[in-house]
């Protein structure tokens, strides 16, 4: 990488935040290139929103050291404003004015920035200009926070949970919006607890869970990291015994969850071979059989023993 | 077009707007309690009093006076019309050719038409009065009860509006993080809340413009005082009301905490500060706490205005509690406000 693309777009060091007796973020460490798409992926509850808000200059942090573009939100906020686009989690737009009567609200608080049509059409909300924010669907909404979040032509943008509460095409879509984003060349830094999403956009990840990072780098080091290339779930019509395949070469991991059999696999061409054969001499019927690649879903179960999804 | 307070102030007004109910609130129902009451005190012919008497004599004393109506029952019958509040007094021979008035002495109208018919019966028996009397009656426009009764909803109307419109808006906008994500933009704070004001401003034209022009047009309410300083007082008071709206919401983060304080600290300028009647009916001891209460120094301020033509200069008692809350309410507002 050339030393201009890895000048810090956000620079965060020792950052602490407490509320009354829970501890939201635990000393956590961020460094954000200058035109990566960076997530902060973790459940509910992690530390990310208020994480994001500190760097967005909405919470005060207690402790530790926020450097956004270059600058300190203490004494260059007004300047610092002008170059984020910010898209909050949940915000409810006022719900009596339109798409375009919105996006000039926001476009008269900035210095530059594209023209409100522009904009709109950028999020592809051409058809709903003079709809009122009411009558918006869900995904509608989040494309309006998002043409909010561009109004000012910033260089760094924020994104909460952009996709969070979204239909499946709805998600399709605005990934696609934030993949644009990315090609015009801003720096994003997003939030999400689907991996999915996080392995789709973010050159880099930082894995969050109770206020701490728990694992950082590109979503293919960390899978790599777990030393684990692929998993095995497969259910069977009766109890199996197990102890055989923990034996098997390539299979690192054997578990039942519930009432499906989870494996981590290195080899899948020696473990679904052994794992056909087993069964076959157990004279156990074989009822669902899935594979897939590791992903940073599997990480994170591999780091704290938890889904995702279960916090 | 694209200024920043332009366009903070054009949303409020599209908000307010867009809302049929706030519209109603804002400018329908004063008028509507305009008529309602100007229609139930409208202002009647000298009222005459229904009374009864048990004896032909004191029927025929009785009758000669205009302003009463007797009848003449017998004692029973006499007894349950007074009872049942048909007539205010029954007149009844007494010993020695007195005559006794029996009557509800807490009844105000029951006591006039004690006096009434008492002078009735010493003129049937051939009193003569030493001083010489003569009436001029007088029913000016302003002294009305409608007259009182525009000014002080004009008053009420201005703090309604102000308080109610601050209060909710910014509630609503700091629940839906509405407020948060425009202070998440370079936005100079105190223009959002200028944009409060100038939104209030605006909508004093027609929050004070109909329900006087309304008065003026359909009732013959006077305005004898300059309407510049008519202007200036609904100002003063839109400011000093829109202060006190944004400081009881400053803090609040649900409708229902904030409409609770809304009326805690409206209900008592709602009784107390002379909308409906004279604040000069509650006892010595509280005047001075009533005279303070910026809705009592706007309503009075209105009055003087309006009904005796009295200029700004002479209002410095109804101006300085009303100044004090500006200024007051609006600093402790700005330190205390919660931006998100």
């Amino acid at each position: 990488m050339s030393v201009s693309s890895t000048a810090a777009a956000l620079h965060v060091r020792g950052l602490r935040k407490s509320y009354k007796d829970v501890v939201a973020v635990d000393g956590i460490d961020l460094d954000v290139h200058t035109g990566e798409c960076f997530g902060l992926l973790g459940p509910n509850g992690a530390g990310k929103t208020t994480t994001i808000e500190i760097c967005e200059g909405l919470t005060a942090t207690d402790e530790g050291v926020v450097e956004v573009l270059g600058m300190r939100w203490a004494s260059q906020a007004r300047e610092l404003r002008q170059r984020l686009g910010i898209q909050l989690q949940e915000t409810q737009l006022s719900e009596k004015i339109t798409v375009l009567e919105t996006v000039e609200l926001f476009r008269s608080f900035f210095k530059q920035g594209p023209a409100p049509a522009q904009a709109i059409a950028l999020v592809q909300l051409e058809e709903k200009r003079d709809a009122r924010v009411g009558a918006l669907s869900g995904g509608q909404k989040q494309r309006l926070a998002l043409a909010c979040a561009l109004i000012g032509d910033p260089e760094l943008l924020f994104l909460d949970e952009p996709t969070t509460g979204l239909d499946p095409q709805a998600r399709r879509q605005l990934w696609d919006l934030i993949e644009q984003f990315k090609r015009d060349g801003r720096t994003i830094v997003l939030t999400t607890h689907y991996m999915d999403e996080a392995e789709q956009l973010c050159e880099r990840v930082a894995i969050m869970d109770h206020g701490k990072v728990i694992a950082s780098g590109t979503p293919r080091e960390l899978i790599a990291s777990i030393g684990v290339e692929h998993v095995v779930e497969f259910s069977t019509a009766s109890p199996v015994d197990l102890s055989p395949l923990r034996h098997v070469n390539g299979i690192r991991d054997v578990r039942l969850a519930d009432t499906a059999v989870r494996m981590q696999v290195t080899e899948l061409h020696l473990a679904l071979p052994a794992l056909i054969e087993e069964l076959g001499r157990q004279r156990v019927p074989l009822t669902e059989l899935r594979t897939h690649s590791a992903t940073l879903e599997d990480v994170f179960v591999a780091l704290t023993g938890r889904h995702l999804r279960d916090v | 077009m694209r200024h920043a307070l332009m366009q903070l102030t054009l949303l409020r007004l599209r908000e307010f707007t867009r809302e049929p109910e706030a519209l109603f609130w804002g400018f329908g129902f004063p008028i509507l309690l305009a008529i309602g009451l100007g229609v139930a005190f409208r202002n009647q012919p000298p009222q005459i009093l229904r009374i009864a008497a048990v004896t032909p004599t004191l029927t025929e004393a009785l009758a000669r006076e205009p302003l009463l109506e007797v009848r003449e029952l017998g004692q029973q019958a006499a007894d349950d019309a007074l009872r049942t509040g048909v007539v205010l007094l029954v007149a009844v021979p007494g010993p020695e050719d007195s005559v006794i008035y029996r009557y509800d002495d807490t009844n105000p109208e029951a006591r006039t038409a004690r006096m009434i018919a008492d002078r009735a019966v010493q003129v049937a028996a051939g009193r003569s009065d030493p001083v010489r009397s003569q009436d001029d009656v007088a029913r000016d426009v302003g002294s009305r009860y409608i007259d009182f009764l525009v000014p002080g909803l004009v008053g009420m109307g201005i703090m309604g509006n102000a308080i109610w419109g601050l209060g909710f808006s910014i509630v609503d906008a700091r629940r839906r993080k509405l407020m948060k994500r425009i202070v998440a933009t370079p936005m100079p704070r105190h223009y959002y809340l200028l944009s409060f004001l100038m939104w209030r401003m605006l909508l004093l034209l027609v929050e004070v413009g109909v329900p006087v022009g309304f008065g003026v047009l359909v009732f013959g309410v006077p305005v004898r005082g300059a309407v510049l300083h008519l202007t200036a007082i609904c100002v003063l008071g839109s400011l000093a009301f829109s202060a006190l709206g944004l400081l009881i919401a400053s803090r609040a983060r649900t409708i229902e905490a904030v409409s609770g304080i809304m009326n805690l600290v409206m209900m008592p300028m709602w009784i107390l500060s002379g909308v409906f009647f004279s604040a000069q009916r509650f006892p010595d001891a509280v005047q001075p706490f009533i005279k303070v209460l910026p809705l009592t120094a706007l309503v009075d301020a209105l009055r003087a205005n309006m009904l005796r033509g009295v200029g700004l200069s002479d209002l410095g008692a109804q101006i300085v509690p009303l100044v004090i809350c500006l200024v007051l309410c609006f600093s402790l507002a700005l330190r205390v406000f919660r931006w998100r």
